[in-house]
């Protein structure tokens, strides 16, 4: 939603070990390099920067508050049903008992209720959700980028400031059309809503990454005959796959984390999403903890290990200014 | 036909989904190949790239925009016009006031809240040997829906009768029997469990702050920070004389960023407590009229209002951005 693209990189060294790729220009552009700091000079700023006691005290609290949580959610998915109810989470260090029954109960139960079907939901949602509208930005980001129009920048803006509509002012409307093309309930209405709702930030993003590519590189393929299709596959497709996987991952979170579109447009069981089905259950089993806790690391664990493994496309991407609201 | 828009069983599904894919993957080389030939004036390959993301963005958001504006006039057989009267009544009446009191206490606690903790912790843990896995840790809740979010930290709530031989299961409850307090039901009792939802969005939050405050962190020039330490600068006074003056930028677009995000979340209320208890908040108002209540104006009243607070936000944080631009 908003530029954080004002932070300029520090040292290479830096942003290596902040996770975080270097923000040079594409292949066959050099990237000035910072000043390089040697080895002792940095080991001395670290000292000097958490000598106090106090300050790694505060760190380790606040990794301790943000953690326990989700800590105490996973432990309990383990733990018998009967010890659920019983005990605190916190008394497993001191009896542990682990079983796999909450996981079976959860995946497999009965046939209305099962998290399998869910999640092949959330699967066939997920895909043409992220695949649909980054190829829409791609080809429309490249016409604002490298087709010269009038009106361009005014229509530019125009897209981006869509971005600020809220989904909810957008749904009522969309089901009543929905409804009427006899679309309402199938995955058809899910995934075209949530390929217009991705469009405005997808192309205000990729944008932003395709004014990077040196004007030089499209004029020299301009000069050599290449039509628009040829460029955009041959010279700016290759460049752009760090941007294209820093927004996929954001909108694979955002589509498969989301409850309100998925409520809305697939309120059917055949659509329904994990999401759906794990706010179902809060609210009417909200005390079967052995089900709850399964079912949410079941929802949970795609999107954490695309996470885990992707973090630094998805740190990339968070600032440049990818923030969807 | 009625396979595409009735799939049941999981082959069906995954049949249905490659379909998709394979259409609109075929259908756009198809529109690719057409508009570009040499021959062809130069409006046509504009379309072409163009014209799809276009025509979707007017018919999913700008027509529903204005189709919901128009609707928050009309009354619930979305027929006859009503004039104001579903914005007196989610101005005036007493649980929309608790309403729009709660979406106010979200939007100045989450960002502030939210911001402070992640900018102290990106300081903290900058340059140490755990910052990668420190970062991590915090950055995580990030990738959990809000749902998960919400049962995790319904959980952390949980409470038990206060009787001999039941034991707490929910740990905040816990703590408190062991400092001797009785147990309590923080999401029942209004006006605190406001805040006790309040804190799971900051939960998730901070990530997001602390991720952007470090990469600005880091990007403050060796040369001022050497500069203050030289004039013997102590870590408190380089926090509040050099860092964040350094990153003033950046903290406001967090903030901004945050407090958008803030007035549109509808998970948590809605998983947590469904808006019951007086926790409602606008984004969750809005569903509760337009769908289990089927009070479409007022639902329509509420999108527009949500609107109308965005805005401004909005406004801001583009100037904040322009002007950071213009310092540099």
């Amino acid at each position: 939603m908003t530029t954080a693209a004002n932070i300029p990189p520090a040292s290479p060294e830096d942003l290596v070990e902040d996770g975080r790729p270097e923000r040079g220009g594409p292949a066959g552009t050099t990237v000035v390099p910072g000043r390089r700091r040697s080895l002792g000079e940095r080991a001395a700023r670290a000292r000097t920067k958490l000598s106090s006691p106090w300050a790694s005290l505060a760190a380790v609290v606040i990794a301790v508050l943000w953690t326990t949580p989700t800590l105490g959610l996973l432990i309990t998915s383990f733990r018998p049903e009967l010890d659920i109810r019983r005990s605190g989470w916190w008394t497993f260090f001191a009896d542990p008992s682990v079983t796999l029954a909450n996981y079976e109960e959860v995946i497999t139960g009965s046939a209305t209720s099962s998290f399998a079907a869910f999640f092949v939901n959330s699967v066939v949602i997920t895909v043409p959700a992220v695949v649909i509208p980054i190829t829409l930005a791609l080809l429309a980001a490249y016409a604002f980028a490298w087709i010269d129009f009038r009106g361009r920048s005014w229509l530019f803006v125009a897209v981006f400031a869509l971005q600020i509509v809220p989904i909810q002012i957008t749904l009522i409307p969309l089901l009543t059309q929905y409804n009427q093309w006899g679309l309402s309930g199938s995955f058809w209405a899910v995934w075209l809503s949530h390929t217009i709702f991705a469009l405005p930030l997808a192309i205000f993003l990729l944008h932003n990454f395709m004014m990077d590519i040196p004007r030089t590189l499209i004029e020299a393929a301009r000069m050599d005959g290449a039509g628009h299709v040829t460029i955009f596959f041959r010279v700016l497709l290759p460049l752009l796959v760090p941007a294209i996987a820093s927004f996929a991952i954001f909108q694979f979170l955002w589509v498969w984390n989301d409850l309100l579109v998925g409520l809305t447009f697939g309120s059917n069981l055949n659509v329904a999403p994990l999401t759906v089905r794990l706010g179902e259950l809060a609210g009417t089993r909200g005390s079967e903890w052995h089900l709850l806790s399964a079912g949410a690391f079941v929802s949970m664990v795609v999107p954490m290990v695309v996470f885990l493994a992707l973090q630094r496309y998805f740190v990339r991407g968070l600032l440049a200014g990818g923030v969807k609201g | 036909m009625d396979l595409l828009l009735n799939a049941d069983t999981t082959a069906e599904k995954l049949l249905v989904m490659c379909v998709a894919i394979l259409l609109f993957v075929g259908v756009t080389a198809a529109v690719l190949w057409l508009v570009d030939r040499p021959s062809l004036p130069r409006w046509v390959p504009l379309v072409g790239f163009l014209g799809p993301a276009v025509a979707l963005l007017v018919f999913g958001l700008l027509y529903p925009a204005a189709r919901t504006v128009l609707g928050s006039f009309q009354a619930r057989d979305r027929q006859t016009w009503v004039g104001l009267d579903n914005y007196r009544t989610i101005l005036t009446e007493d649980g929309f006031q608790t309403v729009l009191l709660n979406t106010a206490l979200w939007v100045l606690l989450v960002p502030t809240v939210a911001t402070a903790v992640g900018l102290v912790y990106a300081v903290l843990v900058d340059r140490t040997r755990f910052e990668k896995l420190a970062k991590t840790l915090i950055f995580l809740p990030m990738a959990i829906s809000l749902v998960g979010a919400s049962i995790i930290w319904k959980f952390v709530y949980e409470f038990k009768p206060d009787q001999p031989g039941v034991r707490q299961t929910g740990l905040l409850n816990q703590l408190l029997v062991w400092l001797g307090a009785p147990p309590q039901q923080f999401l029942l009792d209004p006006p605190w469990n406001t805040f006790f939802l309040i804190a799971v969005m900051i939960w998730i939050q901070t990530g997001f702050a602390m991720t952007v405050l470090s990469a600005a962190i880091k990007a403050i020039p060796d040369d001022i920070m050497e500069a203050a330490r030289l004039d013997g600068a102590g870590a408190w006074r380089m926090f509040a004389s050099v860092t964040v003056p350094s990153i003033r930028p950046a903290i406001v677009v967090v903030i901004t960023t945050i407090a958008m995000g803030t007035l549109k979340v509808f998970d948590i209320v809605r998983t947590m407590t469904g808006g019951n208890f007086g926790t409602s908040i606008v984004a969750n108002e809005f569903y509760t009229q337009s769908f289990p209540l089927g009070q479409p104006g007022i639902g329509a009243a509420l999108a527009v209002a949500l609107f109308v607070l965005v805005v401004p936000i909005v406004l801001y944080n583009i100037r904040q951005m322009k002007l950071s631009e213009e310092q540099r």
